[in-house]
């Protein structure tokens, strides 16, 4: 802070002040500036109260965006409730109209509060603290004393003592001297940069929306690759407004292997996925980097972030077909039983061999479904699971042949079309319990063998060039609002005048000064008393001791 | 690593001793409530500058205006009482601390792994606040009522969310579940008493305008302006804390789950806390929001804390309901 003299006597000072006005146009503006000061910060607090409220159904309904199932399953059983919940975007709540609206209309208030604020911060830089008021008796907090010692000597010592706060010394009409002191201007400082840190925020984290994108894939762990080359190598993808997949910055994983450790009770204990990758000049010249990928640990690379988001098996079935050709289907299967790996899926066989004439391959088709477990535990004929780990893996399988209906568009990899098999176009020819190594044989001499069992390994590919400018405003945004919190702002006048009482001294006067003390909380009066009463102490303390030793005699 | 189960069986029995000795110290608190007098008008006032005067122990050096039934010199039998009501909850602080150390000792872990843990811990800082709190504030007769929603909250967690002694899963195996996790529950715990405060001072509130209304109640709580510097005093405390512990989350849910912020349930009503407590913040700035409407905004926000502690984990499904429960 800046300390400023000024000798100018205080009534003709220039003060940055605002200059007197007529007491009409003073209460017209008095009464503009505190409609605008009130409704600004009402609506503010109205539309946050909104922007709270409106948040909430978030959080107690299901969401489009978070789990579709969920959320169709939620409509369907409310019926018009649903209906009309759904119309009314309650269940994608953060990109409905209404919460954009609440959001947009409080970021407007903001910026219109804060623009002025900042102008006006900008003029208290330089402003020096405010005229001593003429009776200091009038505030909050007040002391007056009488001290041995001149009056300037007495505004030296508070002076030092003052160090830290912006201060400014005049001389007074009668005569007397006094300090306006004030600090605490950090606190609106840290106001501001936590208000402006909160736009550049929702600013970047708009922006982020829109050029963000997430990607989910399926590799198995059997040194398959993967390559963000284009969107369809994707399972499913997931764009930004602004991105259309043509602008993927190319990398490759392989993953080698996965391994997955567990506690007794079945808990998962660690997930560690063995990968290689490349990405920029490693692709040209073909360099494979390894890296051990692990929940909590992404690999990021070209900008881009992989992450390990789930595993599961993949059972590898044989064909042997009556002409002796054989077909290996290796499909993944999908996890039904998040703490046994319990799976179920179809591995599917739509090209047998030797056959092209389209009606006979409808009746050729062949698909493997059923359950995998990778401990498996048979009550009879029925198929449960007791661990996750591959101690002893079988599979319930059930074979159908015929049409696996694949003319008609996209399938479930994890599933047979259940309208072919109730339209009878594909039909149950067998069914067996295997284990790795073991096969069974359809009527036809069809031999169904199940191999063996790899790990596969779900990623999820992420992609926010916005995300490292949220973090650094959101860390402007907490220290702007630890340092607006915490600063206390604090007004402190001192007026040291002669004193008419005591005997008169040999200089003129008294030698005695009355030392006047007044102090002004802005923020957090409560706790001013306190630290009033310290202060002025520490003041007279010092005034004291000046005297002393510019008098160069012990007083009482 | 295996589990200790002798440190395991150790830490439930702290517990258990713990929640049984907040009870009694609630009791006590309950009885100075019952069988004090109506503290004389005068003397309440000139106390509590006392005590805010000294700043530090002045529980213990100032002495307090003698209750007309006592001699001078001499502490009425309900002040006598609420200091044991005091001391009964400083040895149940020290016994609660023990069972989380003890849990952790027993997993070789940070114990903030499972709901249980997490209530625990929240309890734990929103007594150790209070009664941080209650040597610069003339606060004792609240005690009461902010062990009233520790109580319940311990209770709850010691039955319902009982979760026994293990190691964490995968994506909870990180050092940010210490620094995210600890953060959090801290800010709650303290955020729970400016909860409390701000009740109260709707309450006292009610009753200086009103004096029929909480006639027995009212006249025995802090004034409103001690409950209101109380609530915020603690506020602008948590919820700096509570921003850094959401900032924290979202670094952790970056590297964890592939993205800083996703709208899951837990997040959201973190969001809508955020806001509400933002909120108070304003209104507390606000001419015409001061006092009680500041107070019913602080009170929504403690009601949205203990909604997010509770509700979001253990009846919504997301990403932060792997806690151990259902």
């Amino acid at each position: 802070m800046t300390s400023i003299v000024d000798d100018r006597p205080a009534a003709g000072a220039k003060d940055p002040e605002p200059p007197r006005q007529s007491p009409a146009r003073a209460a017209l503006a008095f009464l503009r500036n505190t409609w605008r000061g009130l409704t600004a910060m009402r609506t503010a607090l109205i539309l946050l109260f909104l922007l709270a409220l409106g948040a909430v159904p978030g959080a107690m309904l299901p969401q489009w965006p978070l789990n579709q199932p969920k959320t169709q399953q939620y409509i369907t059983s409310h019926g018009w409730w649903g209906t009309l919940l759904n119309k009314l975007q309650f269940f994608s709540v953060f990109s409905s109209v209404w919460f954009s609206a609440v959001y947009v209309l409080l970021f407007v208030s903001l910026v219109g509060c804060l623009l002025p604020r900042t102008l006006d911060y900008g003029k208290q830089l330089f402003a020096k603290p405010v005229l001593t008021p003429r009776n200091l008796a009038r505030l909050p907090h007040h002391s007056k004393s009488t001290v041995d010692g001149d009056p300037a000597d007495v505004l030296a010592a508070a002076r030092h003592e003052l160090r830290g706060w912006r201060l400014v010394e005049r001389a007074e009409a009668d005569g007397s001297r006094s300090i306006s002191a004030e600090r605490g201007y950090l606190r609106e400082t840290g106001n501001l940069v936590f208000h402006f840190a909160l736009l550049g925020l929702i600013v970047a984290f708009a922006l982020g929306k829109m050029f963000s994108y997430t990607g989910q894939v399926i590799v198995l762990a059997n040194g398959s690759q993967f390559c963000d080359s284009g969107v369809l190598n994707y399972d499913s993808f997931t764009p930004g407004l602004e991105v259309d997949g043509t602008q993927l910055d190319p990398w490759c994983v392989r993953v080698n292997g996965f391994t997955a450790s567990y506690q007794p009770t079945g808990q998962p204990a660690a997930y560690s996925a063995n990968i290689d990758y490349q990405s920029g000049d490693d692709l040209s010249s073909d360099t494979w980097r390894p890296y051990d990928l692990k929940v909590n640990s992404p690999l990021r690379t070209a900008g881009d972030r992989v992450y390990l988001i789930g595993h599961g098996y993949a059972p590898q079935f044989t064909v042997t077909y009556p002409n002796g050709q054989t077909r290996t289907g290796l499909t993944q299967w999908k996890p039904d039983d998040q703490t046994t790996d319990l799976s179920e899926g179809a591995t599917k066989f739509a090209d047998p061999p030797g056959v092209t004439n389209p009606a006979e391959l409808k009746q050729q088709q062949l698909a493997v479904t059923g359950l995998f477990a990778p401990t498996a535990l048979f009550d009879g004929d029925v198929i449960t699971s007791t661990y996750p780990a591959l101690d002893n893996p079988a599979a319930s399988i059930f074979v159908y042949q015929g049409d696996l209906g694949s003319d008609a568009g996209s399938q479930s990899i994890f599933a047979i079309d259940q309208g072919m098999v109730d339209s009878g176009q594909l039909k149950k020819v067998g069914q067996a319990n295997l284990t790795p190594g073991q096969s069974v044989t359809l009527s036809d001499g069809t031999k169904v063998r199940f191999d063996l069992v790899q790990p596969w390994v779900s990623l999820q590919v992420s992609h926010d060039p916005t995300q490292d400018y949220v973090l650094l405003f959101a860390i402007l945004l907490l220290l702007g609002l630890i340092t607006s919190l915490v600063i206390k702002r604090r007004r402190l006048w001192v007026r040291a005048g002669p004193s008419d009482d005591g005997p008169p001294r040999a200089g003129g006067g008294s030698g005695r000064t009355v030392v006047e003390i007044g102090g002004l909380a802005r923020t957090d009066q409560a706790g001013y008393g306190e630290e009033f009463v310290t202060l002025s102490a520490r003041l007279l303390a010092a005034a004291r001791t000046a005297a002393r030793s510019s008098a160069g005699k012990d007083t009482t | 690593m295996s589990v200790n189960h002798t440190l395991a069986q150790y830490s439930n029995w702290a517990y258990t001793s713990a929640v049984a000795i907040y009870v009694l110290s609630m009791v006590f608190y309950l009885a100075e409530q019952a069988f004090g007098r109506r503290r004389a008008t005068a003397a309440a006032p000139a106390r509590q500058l006392v005590a805010a005067g000294a700043g530090g122990p002045a529980e213990s050096t100032a002495t307090p205006p003698a209750p007309p039934v006592s001699r001078p010199g001499e502490r009425s039998m309900p002040e006598r009482l609420g200091r044991m009501g005091i001391a009964l909850t400083v040895l149940g602080v020290l016994v609660h601390l023990m069972s989380i150390v003890l849990r952790g000792l027993s997993v070789h872990r940070w114990p903030l792994g499972n709901m249980y843990e997490f209530m625990s811990f929240v309890c734990l800082i929103a007594m150790g606040a209070w009664l941080i709190m209650l040597r610069r504030f003339e606060i004792r007769r609240i005690g009461a009522f902010v062990l009233v929603p520790v109580v319940l909250l311990m209770f709850l967690g010691g039955t319902v969310l009982y979760t026994q002694a293990e190691p964490v899963v995968p994506a909870l195996q990180s050092y940010w579940l210490v620094i995210h996790v600890t953060v959090v529950s801290t800010a709650s715990g303290i955020l729970l008493v400016p909860g409390v405060a701000s009740l109260m001072y709707l309450l006292r509130n009610a009753h200086d305008r009103n004096p029929a209304r909480f006639a027995r109640l009212g006249p025995k709580l802090p004034g409103v302006d001690t409950l209101d510097r109380l609530a915020y005093r603690m506020t602008i405390f948590g919820f700096p804390l509570f921003t850094f512990g959401v900032i924290c989350g979202a670094i952790w849910a970056e590297s964890a789950w592939g993205r800083y912020w996703g709208w899951d349930p837990k997040e959201t009503t973190a969001f809508v806390a955020w806001v509400v407590y933002a909120g108070y913040l304003h209104a507390r700035a606000t001419a015409g929001w001061r006092g009680g409407r500041a107070a019913v905004i602080n009170v929504i926000g403690f009601a949205v804390m203990i909604f997010n502690l509770f509700f979001v984990n253990l009846v919504i499904t997301g990403l932060h309901s792997y806690a151990g429960v259902g």
